[in-house]
């Protein structure tokens, strides 16, 4: 395989108006900080987003909503992000909300070159309402979608320069699922390793579904703990 | 002791022995601190662990271990990570032996109302909604009233469900309630309450067992 490692003026040319973006992370863990302010950055407008959260306020994922770049974003829960809250309350941002585990398995799916999958999660509730069902061993069950995108932000502990990633601890969540569910997969790094170096055991998303990577040679103060979860 | 400790504090004695429960956000947080020591009770996280374990004291945290509050945690020996489709493969296909969750509104049927207030309060899904659907058996942990002193043990859901007829056991600062087939039976209640209070605090039928309930 080849070197998969590039430079961020590389990555910067991936982003385009208009483009459908996973974002790993689950709170802080997982989240690629560095990625996103490279989007921010870049300026790219009319995004749809698709993460667990939108980060908390002022962070991650909520910066590019708060500087007007995201157009819809496609989630399971806002609920410690007050400010994007405000930001859908005024109607300024389309927010598509889906069951967690429905979201990872849309993602799983799209990623396993699937159309989709049959669920009775929430089929007693109003998320039924514009769903198409269908009855399967005499039950009536949900079609799901799967859901892709056109690139994948992803983050993790350990790259090798094939592009084989090993994720830490939560910060795994996302990660892996999103990895194989976009046109484009970029990850960064927080270190690089040479290819050969990995136990093939530990690998957690083999090289085969990541494009490019990018070592990160600082974390920002956002991948530190945050205060006001602390007891 | 708060009311909010004494839910929690009647809610883990709930949990038996080599349980995999699942704590929602508020009340179901604090159960953890009245679970005996050495029973190997697994607490599973949606953001994908299981054998949590307490919050970490200060100055011990790691930036890559929250749980799905954002809190700083620790583990438990034999703990586990796994992605986010896996976590709620755990939920989803069975092995998730109980649930603890908040609620806004129950009805006699066991329907639970607790993620969306239309037009007020709609922060998202989350996993309560495959917690409550699919874990072998819910317990809610609530306040008895809402904080305007409506009863939330209601005839019928106003708001939109969470899930349907889900509820097994109801524990509030007030009484412990069961939901069955023939509808809500008060099983006991709090030291500093009456069986009369409870019924005029609860806005659907309760069945009372004759004779003196258990107190907690």
């Amino acid at each position: 395989m080849t070197d998969k490692i590039c430079s961020m003026e590389d990555i910067r040319k991936i982003f385009s108006d208009g483009l459908t973006v996973m974002v790993g992370g689950f709170g802080v863990p997982g989240t690629p900080f560095i990625l996103v302010d490279a989007l921010l950055a870049d300026g790219a407008k009319g995004l749809t987003l698709i993460k667990n959260e939108a980060n908390e306020d002022h962070m991650g994922v909520s910066k590019l909503i708060e500087a007007g770049q995201v157009r819809k974003i496609i989630t399971s829960h806002l609920g410690l992000n007050a400010t994007v809250i405000g930001i859908m309350n005024r109607g300024e941002i389309e927010v598509e909300f889906y069951p967690q585990g429905i979201l990872a398995e849309k993602i799983r799916t799209g990623g396993s070159g699937l159309y989709g999958f049959l669920t009775d999660i929430g089929i007693d509730t109003i998320l039924k309402e514009k769903k198409q069902t269908i009855l399967m061993d005499g039950r009536e069950v949900i079609v799901e979608p799967a859901l892709r995108a056109d690139v994948a932000l992803i983050h993790a502990t350990v790259g090798d320069r094939s592009g084989n990633l090993v994720y830490a601890k939560s910060a795994r969540n996302f990660n892996p699922i999103m990895a194989t569910a976009a046109r484009t997969v970029i990850a960064e790094v927080e270190q690089v390793v040479e290819t050969g170096v990995l136990e093939p055991d530990q690998i957690h998303t083999p090289g085969a579904f990541v494009d490019h990577m990018v070592e990160i040679t600082e974390l920002t103060q956002e991948y530190g703990i945050l205060a006001h979860h602390v007891i | 002791m708060s009311y909010k400790e004494k839910i929690a504090g009647r809610a883990a004695r709930e949990v038996q022995p080599g349980q995999v429960i699942n704590l929602g956000i508020g009340i179901p947080t604090m159960i953890p601190r009245y679970l005996p020591d050495g029973t190997g009770i697994w607490v599973h996280s949606e953001n994908g662990i299981l054998g949590m374990g307490l919050r970490c004291r200060r100055g011990t945290e790691d930036r890559n271990l929250i749980d799905a509050g954002g809190n700083y945690v620790t583990l438990m020996p034999g703990a586990s990570f796994f992605d986010s489709a896996l976590s709620f493969a755990l939920v989803r296909g069975g092995r998730l032996d109980v649930a603890f969750l908040g609620a806004l509104e129950i009805s006699q049927y066991g329907d639970l109302a607790n993620w969306i207030i239309p037009g007020k309060h709609a922060p998202g899904i989350g996993g309560g909604m495959e917690l409550a659907q699919k874990a072998r058996r819910v317990i809610v942990t609530t306040t008895h009233a809402t904080r305007n002193g409506q009863p939330k043990i209601l005839k019928q859901c106003t708001l939109p469900l969470t899930a349907k007829g889900c509820v097994d056991l109801i524990i509030t600062e007030q009484a412990v309630i069961e939901v069955t087939a023939a509808g809500l039976r008060l099983k006991e209640i709090a030291f500093d309450t009456s069986v009369d209070r409870v019924v005029a605090n609860t806005a659907a039928d309760l069945m009372i067992p004759d004779g003196e309930l258990p107190r907690f």
